[in-house]
């Protein structure tokens, strides 16, 4: 499980994160809810380790692990996942040849002998159809001239290949129409199990109508400000933020 | 002077050599070739090894050669030699500038040069000029051995790796020369791999020359793979008739100071050429791309893109001069060069020229210097790949471009391999 106290983290020494407490149980998705600037993406770079976000104090564990004290591909190899906001374009690097050396990498750490190119492309595909994406996508760059909703599928099928025990999802219903959301939650839902956490960032109800939250929590000017139930989140699409502000 | 003893520094040192070895070289009694050589010998007098104050030589300093001495490579003994993995099933071998028949592919077409000298009299020499180009006129002068291809009109060659191994158990100065025709509608694969092993210093520097008839095609894969202290110094020729292709992509992963020059002709109405390439420097690495490519005819195509990866204290130099003749219409050029710096320490230098005299013309050239990406580097770390491997998987992805551009499948794949986990070594 993944347990947050009191962290803070700066950027470019502007304090963004004041103080964060969350605990998402295994087996459970919890959904973090909050205007512009609040500080979700902060709170999802820190956690995977990304260059540049400092944290300042406090602490983060998952499984007993810190987090805080591990390189991004240590976290990646102790079950973390991030599908990022925007994922990034990596020309020249096949699709195939990128999924295929991260789920090695991942297998090897879990102990697991690596799949050959022929294992590989057998999940994979199974993997796709269930995401309804076309297969001439493992044979792109990476990212490369993909529509907003084929990167938001992309990052759902690295999720469903690596088979992560927590997944962070930035905001990955933002430039999705209604049918590319729904392929998107079907495939979080799919991972759904007493060993799969998620995290589930984002700034509308709408992606919770797909994916429902055990807990839902508000997160204002770098402080979890409310925290709820799934009721919580359609409050909030009907009142708006102000109205957390004011309580 | 001992035979194994070494030259005083500098070009005085190469000529008391050649003073010394003049008699025994081969074809010797052959008149216009001791002729050619005896010239080619006062060209490389009078103009010495080139200086940082020849324009040419502005961003390649010889120090390292010229400060140096350099023996005689000695007669090789029979017997197993440390060999790479062959990168095309049929490979000959020159081991320190001689052919080695033992350790060659004897259905492969080529022979040793220096065993066929009366053959080539109007051949060699006839793309590669010694009065401007010093290292060539030393060449001319010195060369032992080297490889001779001779494809009739029509005769397809395969694809052939040619293997020159340069032992350097002690610091030896090789000049191999290789010479290639392509007769009409001939094909031909070349592998052309330049490798050593070891860290002491030796100076390897080959000419090769392309003779490439009408609507023949050649593909030229040059590797230089030199061993740590090797100074690699060649000079390639290609003279391309009509509908001709001289194909080829330039490979600089060894050595301590290398340059590569290129000097192609579009001699004939829509013959082509591509001068791709790719240098992949580590730290104390010195790498020269230079290329001069004439358009002396109408309707020719003509592709390079240029790929240099910096790493540590290293420094890359590209040159490329295209030459547009008023004869060359409908001229199609594209010129790109590309360089990575993985380091704050290293250094490119990087000099496009196009001259046109030609009105209807399509020249395009572009150069880039950049560093890899934070955000792909992250990205991939957060999918659980390893740092280094990140790296090196965006390296590649930048060398990518230039290495697809290679049609044949045997020199795609050997390039690959050897530009494959460069950063995990150099790292």
């Amino acid at each position: 499980m993944l347990k947050i106290e009191g962290l803070t983290a700066e950027v470019e020494g502007k304090e963004i994160l004041k103080g964060i407490d969350l605990e998402v149980p295994t087996g459970e998705i919890h959904a973090i809810m909050g205007p512009n600037g609040s500080g979700k993406s902060t709170l999802s770079y820190v956690l995977s380790g990304r260059e540049g976000y400092e944290v300042t104090g406090g602490s983060a564990t998952f499984n007993g692990q810190d987090l805080l004290a591990m390189e991004p591909e240590e976290r990646a190899a102790a079950g973390l996942f991030l599908a990022f906001q925007y994922p990034v374009e990596l020309p020249g690097v096949g699709n195939a040849n990128f999924l295929r050396t991260a789920l090695n990498a991942i297998r090897r750490n879990k102990g697991e002998p690596e799949l050959d190119a022929m294992q590989f492309l057998k999940l994979a595909r199974e993997r796709m159809k269930a995401l309804s994406m076309p297969e001439d996508m493992l044979k792109r760059g990476v990212n490369v001239g993909f529509s907003g909703g084929e990167k938001k599928r992309n990052e759902v099928l690295q999720m469903a290949l690596l088979q992560p025990a927590l997944a962070i999802l930035d905001e990955t219903d933002s430039g999705l129409d209604i049918d590319a959301l729904k392929i998107v939650a079907e495939g979080v839902n799919a991972m759904r199990g007493p060993d799969f956490s998620s995290l589930v960032i984002t700034h509308y109800q709408r992606l919770l109508d797909y994916i429902v939250p055990d807990r839902v929590h508000v997160l204002m000017n770098g402080r979890i400000v409310q925290s709820g139930g799934p009721e919580l989140a359609k409050q909030l699409e009907a009142s708006g933020y102000n109205s957390v502000k004011a309580a | 002077m001992a035979e194994n003893a070494l030259t005083e520094p500098g070009a005085a040192g190469f000529l008391h050599r050649y003073e010394g070895l003049r008699a025994r070289l081969p074809g010797q009694r052959l008149p216009w070739l001791a002729a050619r050589r005896d010239a080619a010998a006062e060209a490389f007098r009078a103009q010495g090894f080139p200086t940082r104050r020849v324009e040419a030589w502005k961003y390649t300093d010889l120090a390292p050669l010229t400060q140096a001495g350099f023996g005689e490579a000695l007669t090789t003994v029979d017997g197993a030699l440390p060999l790479p993995r062959a990168a095309a099933p049929r490979r000959v071998v020159f081991v320190d500038g001689r052919f080695r028949p033992d350790l060659s592919d004897p259905e492969a077409p080529v022979r040793s040069l220096a065993l066929h000298l009366p053959e080539v009299e109007g051949l060699l020499g006839s793309l590669a000029r010694v009065e401007d180009l010093p290292l060539v006129a030393l060449n001319t002068a010195m060369f032992e051995d080297g490889a001779l291809i001779d494809l009739a009109p029509g005769e397809d060659g395969g694809v052939i790796e040619l293997l020159h191994v340069t032992l350097a158990e002690r610091p030896v100065a090789v000049h191999p020369r290789h010479l290639v025709r392509l007769g009409a509608g001939a094909k031909l694969v070349l592998i052309e791999r330049n490798w050593g092993h070891g860290e002491s210093r030796y100076l390897n520097s080959p000419v090769l020359e392309f003779a490439v008839a009408a609507e023949a095609h050649v593909t030229h894969a040059r590797m230089q793979q030199e061993g740590k202290g090797g100074i690699h110094l060649s000079t390639v020729f290609a003279h391309v008739a009509e509908s001709g292709t001289y194909d080829s992509f330039l490979l600089h992963a060894g050595g301590k100071l290398a340059r590569s020059e290129a000097h192609v002709t579009l001699a004939g109405p829509r013959a082509a050429a591509h001068l791709n390439g790719a240098q992949l420097l580590g730290d104390g690495q010195h790498g020269d791309c230079t290329t001069f490519l004439e358009h002396a005819a109408p309707d020719c195509p003509s592709r390079q893109t240029v790929k240099t990866v910096l790493a540590g204290k290293s420094r890359g130099v590209f040159q490329g001069k295209i030459l547009v003749d008023q004869i060359a219409q409908r001229t199609d050029g594209y010129q790109m060069n590309q360089a990575l710096l993985l380091s704050d320490q290293a250094e490119i230098d990087s000099k496009p020229q196009l001259e046109i005299y030609a009105d209807d013309v399509k020249c395009s050239h572009g150069a880039t210097v950049g560093e890899l990406d934070e955000n792909q580097i992250f990205y991939l770390r957060s999918r659980g790949i390893p740092e280094a491997v990140a790296r090196s998987m965006l390296i590649e992805a930048f060398l990518q471009e230039a290495v697809e551009g290679i049609a044949d499948e045997t020199a795609r794949a050997a390039l690959s391999e050897a530009v494959s986990g460069w950063w995990e070594k150099v790292a």
